[in-house]
C-alpha cells in the first residue's frame, strides 16, 4: 500500500501541476479526494492491514491527502490569481473619457459676494436688518439731513411713486427704522436693492444693491471706523490689501470719508484699472451727523456711531473682473454657470 | 471743476509736482480726479522764423520754405498753406515730433523735395482761434507772441500750465473757485493765503444817474449787487486770461463775457452782464414772473415762466431768469457801449425748482442751487470792474447799487477740544485745532470760533471735528476697534431664506437676479384677465421707459423672459430660480407690502410637469416641511389647465406648479415646452418643522409587494394612493409608482398603473396573514373608486 500511496501522490501532484483551469483542479480533487476517489477507496482497504501497520499507513494516507489538498490549493490560488490578472487586462478602460455628468447649480455672483460679506460682518458681531424697498420721502432723505430742494438729491436721480414715497436711493433709511425701534449698542448691515434713475450701460443700472452699515454706542470713534472697515477689506481682499481713508461728503455723516483699496494691479503707481489713482474706491463712511442720531431717537450727547455703504456691484465686478454691469441682470446661463 | 495752476499761484506760493499736489488735496477733502500738463501731447515743435518762400518743382499747391530754427543751418520744410509770408514766426514739429491726438511727425520727401518737418496749424496743435483770436481759421499759425526762433512753442504760446481736476462734493459751493481752492491748498500745505483786494478807479459818472434796482422778492434774492461800465470797448481778451479760461476749460469770446466768467471761475459768483440799452426805463426789478410771461433766452429758446420763478425785468418784461440764464436780447452785442454787471445772490432752492421745471441747468445755476455766500457779491463785482479797467474794455461808473436783504450774523461754535478727540479718536492740541480752523479764515477767539460766511456747510460741533481731521491727516487717525462683544446672527428666517437657495442649488438651479419694475405689458403676456387684480401695481411716476414702469405684483414675468432669453440665447435647457420680491399695494397704507417669492423655471432635455414637481418636493422635504397637497389646479392663467398643481398647507395656497401655458409660452418665443414653480416663502417659512427627529434603523425585515392597478384616465394617482394608504395604515413605510401603462391590452380610456409597496412593522417581521385582510381592504376601497387589479 505504501507503494500505491507514493504512486497516487505521485500522479496527482504532476496532475495539480499540470491543471490549466480551476474546473479541472475541481475535477481532480473529486477524483483523487472525493466520496468515491481513489484515495478513499485505498483508505477504506485499511481494514486488511495489521494493527502495527494500520497507523503507520493511515498517518501515511493522510499526509498524502493533506500534499494532495495543500498542492491544490496553491495550485488553485495560482490560477486564480492569473484569471484575475487576465481580467483586469480585459478590463482596461480609457480613464480620459469624459465623467458622467452631474450638475449642480450656482448661486448668483452677487449672492455670492453678498454671503462673502454678510459671513465677514456677522463674524464682527454684526446682525442682518431689513427694510422697504419702496420707502417714504422721510426715511429715504429727511430724516437723513436730506430736504427737498437738497442738491444732493439731484445726485441721486430718485423714481417717485408719489410726492412722498420713492424706490430708495440707498440703503441708509434702514439705519433710521433700525434707531427707531432697537436701542443702543447697535451693530447692524444691511443689505439690499436700490434705485436710480440711470440708463443701463456697462457700468450703470437703475437697480444695483448696497450693504449698509451702522454701529451705535457709546463712545464710538472715528478711529473704530478706520479700524472696522480696514479689517473688512483685509477679509475680503487677504491680509496684504492696503486701504487709505480720505475725505468726502455724506449728508448724514460728519466727518464723511471713502474707502480705498490699493490697486491690485499696479500697487499703487496708477494703471488702466485704476484709472491711473493707484486706488479703487470701495465704500463710503463717516460718523453719523448727530441729527440723525436724533432722528432716529438716539441721545447724541450720550452715543456716537458710524455709518458705511459698500456698493455690491463694485465689489462683485471687481472680484470677477467683470467689465459689464449688464451681465448681472441677464442671467444668460452661461455666464451664471461661471460662478 | 478745472484750476489752472498758474492762476493758483496767483493766492498762493507754491512749486509742486502735479501729481503730489493731486494726491495731498485729495486727501485733504478736495478730491482730484485727473490732471494734465498742458500741450503734455506736444513734444519737439519749436518756433521757427520763415526765411524764404519758394514754389516746389513739381506741384502747383505746395511751397518749400527755408526756416530759421535759432540753429546755423535754416531747415527745409514743405507746407501746402498758403498764408506764409517771409518773417513769419510759426511753429515747427522738428523730425520725431508728437502733436496732440498721439500724432507723430517725421522727416521725409513730399514729391522728391526733402521736408525736415512740418509747420502746424492751431488744430494741429489742439487748440482754437478762440485761442488765438488773431490767427487764420485754416493756415499754418502765425505766432504774434514775442518769441525768438528755436523757443519750445508751448512755452512760446503759453501752452504750459497745468490743468487740475477736481471733483467738488455739493456741501462746499465755496471750492468751485480758484479762491477756494487756494484756501484748502493753503491749509494743506500751511502757507498763507494771498488775499486779494480789487481796486476800481471809477470816474465814468454815478451809476445812481444811470440805473435803479428794486428787489420785490427779497427771500428769493438776499443780495443783488450792480456796477456800471461805460465806453465799452469790445474785443479779444488777453492772452494771459484766454490762457486761465481755457485751462479751466471755458471758451474766451470777448473781453466782458471773459470777465464775467473770470470772476466767476476766480471768486465762485456767478455773473451777468446786460446791455444796459436794454434794461427798459433803466429800471432792474428782481421779481417773480406775472401770469404767462415768457423769455427768449440765450440759447434761442421762448420759455414760458410762471408765478413763483424770479426773473430780472426792466420797467415792462423779462430780461433774465435770475440766476439761470439771460435773455437773448439783452447780452453783450458788438456795439454795446454801458454794460451792467449783475453779482446777485439768489436762493439756492428757488434756482433749483425754477431750472427743473424750465429743464435748463447752467454753470450759474448749479452754483446758486447749492447756496452761494451772499458777502462774496461786492468783492467779485468789483473784481470784475477792476479787470474791466486793467484791460481797457470801458469806464466804471462810481459807485454800487447794493440791495442787502441777507443776514450777516455770524455764526459763532464752541470749540470742544475734548469731544472733538475723543469723537475722532485722535489727541490734538488746543493750538493745533485753531491752527486749522485759522488757515481755513475761521475766526478763532479762545473757544469761540466763527464760522466765515462761505462756509454754510459748517453748522454743528460734528461739522468742526471734521474740519479739523481733515488737516489732521486722515491717515494719522490711528486705527482702533469698536469695544465690547456683540451676537452676530443670522435671524431663522434668514437661515431659512438662504438654506432655500442652497436646496435649490444642490437640485441644479442657477440662481437669477431680475429688475423688480417690470412693463405693464408683461401681464398680457401672462394673460392675465383684463380685471386681474395682480395688475394692480405699484407705479413709477417718472419711469426710464415704459419697460420699467411698475413695480412687479408677481414675480413669474421675470423668470418667463429670462427663460426666454436663454432660450434665445441658444440655450439648450435652463433650470434656473429666484428669491424675488414682489410688490403689493395695500389699501389705506402708504407703502406696499414686499413679500419674498421663490420662482423656479425649467425647459430642455428631461423637462417636464414631473421633473418640476420633484424638485419642488425635494426642496420641500429637505426644508422638513411634511404637510403639503399637491393637487390639480386650473385657475393659474399663465399655466396649462390640465396640466397645473396648487401647493397646499393646511388648506391654504403656498404657490403652484405647471407647464407653462402654450399661449405664453408663444408671447414669449419659447417653442419649447417650460415649467415654473412658484412658492410663497413665507408660507413655507411658518410651516417647517424646526427640529429633526431621529427615526431608529428598522428592526425587523420589509417586505415587498407590487400592485398593478386599472383604473380610468379620470381616477388620480392621489385617489388610488388614499386608498392604499388608508388600506395598509402604519406599515405602509413606502408607496411608490413604478410603471404607468396605457394601450391595447388594457383597452381605451384605462390605464394601468404598477406601485411598489414596502410594508414593515416595528414588532416582528410581517408575514402572509398579516397582509393578506389589509390588501382585501385596498381591493375593496379601490373596487369603490372604480379601479381593481389588472389581470
Amino acid at each position: 500500500m505504501r507503494e500505491e500511496l507514493q504512486k497516487i501522490e505521485n500522479e496527482t501532484l504532476a496532475a495539480v501541476q499540470s491543471a490549466e483551469s480551476i474546473k479541472a483542479l475541481e475535477e481532480l480533487k473529486v477524483r483523487f479526494l472525493g466520496k468515491k476517489g481513489v484515495l478513499t477507496l485505498i483508505l477504506k482497504k485499511m481494514g486488511g492491514l495489521s494493527p502495527e501497520e494500520r497507523p503507520v499507513i493511515g498517518k501515511l494516507a493522510n499526509e498524502t491527502r493533506f500534499k494532495i489538498e495543500s498542492a491544490i490549493a496553491a495550485k488553485s490560488f495560482e490560477l486564480e490569481k492569473a484569471a484575475l490578472n487576465q481580467s483586469l487586462i480585459a478590463e482596461k478602460i480609457d480613464v480620459t473619457m469624459p465623467g458622467k455628468p452631474f450638475k449642480l447649480g450656482k448661486k448668483h455672483p452677487l449672492s455670492k459676494v453678498l454671503d462673502e460679506v454678510k459671513e465677514i460682518f456677522l463674524g464682527m458681531g454684526y446682525s442682518i436688518a431689513e427694510g422697504p424697498e419702496i420707502e417714504t420721502d422721510y426715511y429715504n432723505f429727511e430724516s437723513l439731513n436730506i430736504p427737498r430742494n437738497h442738491p444732493a438729491r439731484d445726485i441721486q436721480d430718485t423714481f417717485y411713486i408719489d410726492e412722498n414715497v420713492v424706490l430708495r436711493t440707498q440703503t441708509s433709511p434702514v439705519q433710521m427704522r433700525y434707531m427707531q425701534s432697537n436701542k443702543p449698542p447697535i451693530r447692524i448691515i444691511a443689505p439690499g436693492r436700490v434705485y436710480r434713475s440711470d440708463n443701463v450701460d456697462a457700468t450703470h443700472s437703475p437697480l444695483f444693491h448696497q450693504i449698509e452699515g451702522l454701529v451705535v454706542d457709546t463712545g464710538i470713534r472715528m478711529s473704530d471706523l478706520k479700524g472696522s472697515l480696514e479689517t473688512f477689506a483685509k477679509r475680503l481682499y487677504g491680509g496684504e490689501a492696503q486701504v487709505r481713508f480720505r475725505p468726502h461728503h455724506f449728508p448724514f455723516t460728519e466727518p464723511s470719508c471713502e474707502m480705498d483699496v490699493m490697486c491690485f494691479s499696479c500697487h499703487g503707481e496708477g494703471c488702466r484699472l485704476c484709472k491711473g489713482e493707484g486706488w479703487i474706491e470701495i465704500l463710503g463712511a463717516g460718523m453719523v451727523h448727530p441729527a440723525v442720531l436724533e432722528n432716529g431717537g438716539v441721545d447724541s450727547e450720550k452715543y456716537s456711531g458710524f455709518a458705511f455703504g459698500i456698493g455690491l456691484e463694485r465689489i462683485t465686478m471687481r472680484r470677477y473682473n467683470l467689465d459689464d454691469m449688464r451681465l448681472l441682470f441677464e442671467n444668460d446661463v452661461r455666464f451664471l454657470e461661471q460662478f | 471743476m478745472d484750476l489752472s495752476v498758474k492762476w493758483l499761484k496767483d493766492f498762493v506760493d507754491i512749486e509742486i509736482e502735479p501729481k503730489k499736489f493731486a494726491a495731498d488735496l485729495t486727501m485733504s477733502g478736495s478730491k482730484v480726479e485727473s490732471w494734465e500738463k498742458e500741450g503734455g501731447e506736444i513734444s519737439n515743435v519749436v518756433t521757427g522764423r520763415v526765411e524764404e518762400i519758394s514754389h516746389h518743382p513739381d506741384s502747383d499747391h505746395l511751397l518749400v520754405c527755408k526756416v530759421n530754427i535759432g540753429k546755423p543751418e535754416p531747415l527745409q520744410i514743405v507746407t501746402g498753406a498758403a498764408n506764409l509770408k517771409t518773417g513769419d514766426i510759426v511753429p515747427v514739429a522738428l523730425d520725431n515730433s508728437s502733436l496732440p491726438g498721439g500724432r507723430k511727425i517725421k522727416k521725409g520727401k513730399l514729391r522728391g523735395v526733402l521736408s525736415e518737418g512740418m509747420l502746424c496749424s492751431l488744430t494741429e496743435l489742439g487748440l482754437s482761434n478762440h485761442d488765438f483770436p488773431y490767427a487764420a481759421e485754416d493756415g499754418i499759425f502765425v505766432i504774434e507772441e514775442p518769441c525768438e526762433p528755436g523757443q519750445d512753442v508751448c512755452s512760446a504760446i503759453g501752452l504750459d500750465d497745468v490743468k487740475v481736476e477736481f471733483e467738488i462734493t455739493p456741501n462746499r459751493p465755496d471750492c468751485l473757485s480758484i479762491i477756494g481752492l487756494a484756501r484748502e491748498t493753503a491749509a494743506t500745505y500751511g502757507l498763507p493765503l494771498k488775499k486779494l483786494e480789487p481796486a476800481v478807479r471809477g470816474g465814468a459818472g454815478n451809476i445812481s444817474d444811470l440805473l435803479s434796482v428794486e428787489v420785490s422778492s427779497p427771500e428769493l434774492c438776499p443780495r443783488y449787487v450792480a456796477r456800471i461800465v461805460r465806453n465799452v470797448k469790445i474785443a479779444p481778451s488777453p492772452r494771459w486770461m484766454r490762457e486761465r479760461l481755457r485751462a479751466c476749460g471755458v471758451r474766451p469770446i470777448n473781453n466782458l463775457v471773459d470777465i464775467t466768467n473770470y470772476v466767476m471761475l476766480e471768486y465762485g459768483q456767478p455773473m451777468h452782464a446786460f446791455d444796459l440799452r436794454c434794461v427798459g426805463g433803466a429800471r432792474i426789478n428782481v421779481r417773480t414772473a406775472r401770469p404767462g410771461e415768457k423769455i427768449m433766452t440765450l440759447d434761442g429758446v421762448e420759455r414760458s415762466l410762471s408765478e413763483n420763478m424770479l426773473v430780472i425785468a426792466d420797467a415792462e418784461k423779462p430780461v433774465a431768469v435770475a440766476g439761470i440764464m439771460g435773455g437773448e436780447y439783452s447780452g453783450i452785442m458788438d456795439d454795446t457801449s454801458a454794460v451792467v454787471f449783475e453779482s446777485a445772490c439768489f436762493s439756492g432752492a428757488g434756482v433749483r425748482v425754477t431750472a427743473k421745471k424750465l429743464g435748463m441747468r447752467t454753470e450759474s445755476s448749479s452754483r446758486f442751487e447749492k447756496g452761494l455766500d451772499p458777502q462774496n457779491c461786492l468783492p467779485a463785482v468789483n473784481r470784475a470792474c477792476e479787470l474791466a479797467e486793467l484791460l481797457g474794455a470801458g469806464e466804471v461808473a462810481d459807485g454800487a447799487i447794493d440791495v442787502d436783504n441777507s443776514d450777516k450774523t455770524p455764526l459763532v461754535l464752541d470749540l470742544n477740544i475734548g469731544w472733538i478727540n475723543k469723537f475722532i479718536g485722535i489727541e490734538a492740541s488746543a493750538d493745533e485745532m485753531r491752527r486749522i480752523l485759522t488757515s481755513l479764515d475761521f475766526i478763532c477767539e479762545g473757544n469761540k470760533i466763527t464760522v466765515p460766511s462761505f462756509r454754510s456747510d459748517v453748522r454743528h460741533k460734528a461739522d468742526l471735528s471734521e474740519e479739523i481731521a481733515r488737516f489732521y491727516g486722515y491717515d494719522k487717525i490711528p486705527v482702533t476697534q469698536v469695544r465690547g462683544a456683540a451676537d452676530g446672527r443670522l435671524t431663522p428666517r434668514q437661515s431659512f431664506d438662504r438654506k432655500v437657495s442652497e436646496v435649490l442649488v444642490a437640485l441644479g438651479a442657477d440662481e437669477i437676479m431680475t429688475y423688480s419694475f417690470i412693463s405693464p405689458k408683461y401681464y398680457d403676456k401672462i394673460l392675465l384677465p383684463a380685471d386681474s387684480p395682480l395688475r394692480k401695481s405699484v407705479v413709477i411716476a417718472n419711469p426710464l421707459g415704459e419697460d420699467t414702469s411698475v413695480m412687479r405684483k408677481t414675480a413669474v414675468p421675470s423668470m418667463l423672459e429670462t427663460l426666454s432669453r436663454n432660450y434665445n440665447n441658444r440655450n439648450a435647457s435652463a433650470l434656473l430660480f429666484e428669491l424675488a420680491k414682489e410688490y403689493i399695494p395695500v389699501e389705506g397704507r402708504q407703502l406696499p407690502d414686499e413679500p419674498l417669492k421663490c420662482v423656479v423655471g425649467l425647459y430642455g432635455a428631461g423637462a417636464d410637469f414631473f421633473a418640476i414637481k420633484g424638485i419642488v418636493q425635494a426642496l420641500l422635504g429637505e426644508i422638513r416641511l411634511q404637510d403639503y397637497l399637491i393637487e390639480a389646479e386650473t385657475g393659474i392663467s399663465y399655466l396649462h389647465p390640465g396640466r397645473a398643481a396648487a401647493l397646499k398647507i393646511k388648506g391654504e395656497s403656498a404657490g403652484h406648479i405647471g407647464e407653462v401655458h402654450p399661449s405664453a409660452l408663444k408671447n414669449y418665443g419659447i417653442d419649447v415646452k417650460a415649467y415654473i414653480a412658484y412658492l410663497d416663502m413665507s408660507a413655507l417659512f411658518e410651516n417647517i418643522s424646526p427640529e429633526i427627529n431621529y427615526a431608529p434603523m428598522p428592526r425587523f425585515p420589509a417586505v415587498s409587494r407590487d400592485l398593478a392597478i386599472i383604473c380610468g384616465e379620470e381616477t388620480s394617482a392621489a385617489e388610488i394612493e388614499a386608498v392604499i394608504k388608508k388600506a395598509f395604515g402604519a406599515v405602509l413605510e413606502k408607496l411608490s409608482l413604478f410603471d404607468l401603462y396605457r394601450g391595447a391590452q388594457i383597452g381605451k380610456g384605462k390605464k394601468s398603473m404598477a406601485y411598489n409597496l414596502t410594508l414593515r412593522s416595528k414588532e416582528r417581521t410581517l408575514s402572509d396573514s398579516d397582509i393578506e385582510p389589509k390588501l382585501r381592504k385596498a381591493l375593496k376601497g379601490l373596487e369603490e373608486i372604480g379601479a381593481g387589479l389588472r389581470g
